[in-house]
């Protein structure tokens, strides 16, 4: 089986986690998709060399993952498939900011290492947040959520549509990449050349279905709206669950969670 | 009442680049009427069932369906009486889950949700499907589409189904039990197809169109009695009525 293939076979792995039952699954696409968002503000929001702040922030992640029955193993293997993105972004922060702003004992560390790191944790965070969201909820409920959020539907049907054609278009890209590396033999990788037609031919394939497409739901009346017969009920449970998530980021944001923690502890101790 | 009649008057269509499709078509079918449109790649099928439902507009000639003449103005109501399934189950099969698939049809009607309820329940029993209700479509075997695009078309209570290729890449039960579903159904029917054993099951008429016009229009049996006809047209007897290899006798 071709990459592609396996790859999008593991994206409806999402589907399957999301129709388990769970305190967090029952929750309204809407709420989960609130928490989401806050929590995604919040974690861009932090300093660049603030680390230890981030540190708290962990337990909403961690939380779901416990609760909404999620293997962890699973979300962690995707966030590595992203992360070289984010391990390149942040490369050159070590060379360029070289000023000395932490001592662990003997070793001096410098701004650049700090942001560095702090570019990889807020990576993490905001991609597992963004994971557990469709885990828990469903890419389509989650497209329902936005679009019942006055979300433009031009773009929420464009998310909806997405997510149902993409398998159609991968199965014919690996047809495709099949047939030409049965015939090519020398085992070697595609060159450029023959990779450009044949996107080039996707491409026009995705078109006329698109066309046929079009005329399918022309003939089943379509106006230009897509209607959704899905009822959403919005419960004090949900504004609990988004209320309590946005407490507790604001709490995280103003106060420094750890050392207030640390100096309790130690208080007691004394 | 000529409610579900369906009337083809010298119909052209040429596409832009000067294809002629179709130069000349004309029949009539009539109410609870089932016929097979048979013909050879690019004779024109496919051109002649996007006019049925107003997707195409006629170069010249006319397209009658119920009451109406098509028109710009009455397109809505054709598509409303003719339900179109395609040659494709992913074109179209679009919505998240197949409920929300067969109710995609009526919520364009504007019906109340109660009615919508009630028309996707009985589409989903008649072609046997309801266990899939929830079921994401690009997860369904070949079958399973192809029952589900059916109840797609029979939410919206159509009186003439029009069907394209409705047998191709199904396996062989599959195929039996789809024409067995089809015969139940008491529309008026309109199949564009090369399976013609399936037109010998279904279709006690059969038009022939051949480089856009009618080379041939009646009852099957007789159409695929004719050998010169079948060859001229690209055809072939149906399997059923060719000479059996195992014991050589024919039909």
């Amino acid at each position: 089986m071709s990459n592609i293939e396996s790859a999008l076979l593991d994206i409806g792995g999402f589907d399957i986690l999301a129709t388990q039952n769970t305190p967090i699954h029952r929750r309204d696409p809407r709420a989960k998709v609130l928490a989401a968002l806050a929590f995604i503000v919040t974690v861009v929001s932090y300093d660049k060399y603030d680390l230890s702040g981030l540190m708290p922030l962990f337990i909403y992640p961690v939380a779901l993952v416990a609760v909404g029955n999620l293997p962890p193993g699973y979300l962690l293997g995707k966030l590595l498939l992203a992360s070289p993105f984010a391990l390149i972004i942040g490369i050159f922060n070590p060379l360029l900011d070289r000023s000395i702003i932490m001592q662990l004992g003997p070793v001096h560390v410098s701004g650049g290492w700090v942001s560095y790191v702090s570019i990889l944790l807020r990576f993490s965070l905001t991609l597992s947040a963004a994971l557990i969201l469709i885990s828990t909820t469903g890419f389509n409920s989650v497209c329902l959520a936005l679009a019942r959020m006055k979300v433009p539907k031009s773009l929420t049907v464009q998310f909806m549509l997405l997510y149902r054609y993409i398998f159609v278009l991968a199965e014919e890209a690996s047809r495709m990449f099949k047939a030409w590396s049965l015939r090519s033999l020398s085992g070697r990788r595609m060159p450029m050349k023959v990779f450009g037609s044949l996107v080039g031919q996707l491409l026009i394939r995705a078109l006329d279905r698109a066309q046929r497409l079009h005329m399918a739901m022309l003939s089943r009346g379509f106006d230009g709206e897509i209607r959704l017969l899905r009822p959403l009920a919005f419960g004090m449970k949900d504004l609990i669950f988004v209320l309590g998530w946005a407490a507790f980021f604001v709490l995280a944001r103003l106060y420094d969670l750890p050392q207030l923690l640390g100096q309790t502890v130690m208080g007691m101790a004394q | 009442m000529s409610h579900h009649i369906v009337e083809v008057k010298d119909l052209h269509y040429t596409y832009p680049g000067n294809t002629q499709a179709l130069q000349g078509v004309s029949f009539r079918i009539e109410h609870g009427e089932s016929v097979g449109i048979v013909g050879a790649n690019g004779a024109g099928k496919s051109t002649l069932l996007q006019h049925l439902n107003g997707y195409l507009v006629p170069t010249q000639g006319t397209v009658r369906v119920g009451d109406y003449p098509l028109t710009k103005e009455t397109v809505g109501q054709v598509r409303r009486t003719v339900g179109m399934v395609f040659q494709d189950p992913d074109d179209q099969l679009f919505m998240p889950t197949v409920y929300e698939d067969v109710a995609f049809g009526p919520l364009n009607l504007g019906l109340p949700p109660e009615e919508v309820a009630t028309r996707v329940e009985r589409a989903l029993e008649t072609v046997g499907v309801a266990h899939l209700r929830d079921r994401p479509p690009y997860r369904l075997s070949g079958g399973e589409k192809r029952a589900v695009a059916i109840a797609t078309v029979l939410s919206m209570t159509p009186d003439i189904l029009v069907l394209d290729e409705p047998t191709s890449n199904l396996d062989p039960r599959a195929r039996r039990q789809f024409i067995g579903l089809l015969k139940s159904f008491h529309h008026t029917k309109i199949i564009a197809t090369h399976d013609l054993d399936l037109v010998l099951d279904l279709c006690e008429r059969t038009i022939v169109i051949h480089e856009g016009r009618v080379k041939a229009d009646g009852p099957a049996l007789e159409i695929f009695n004719n050998a010169i006809l079948l060859n001229e047209s690209h055809l072939e007897k149906p399997l059923r009525m060719q000479a059996c290899p195992a014991c050589g006798k024919s039909g």
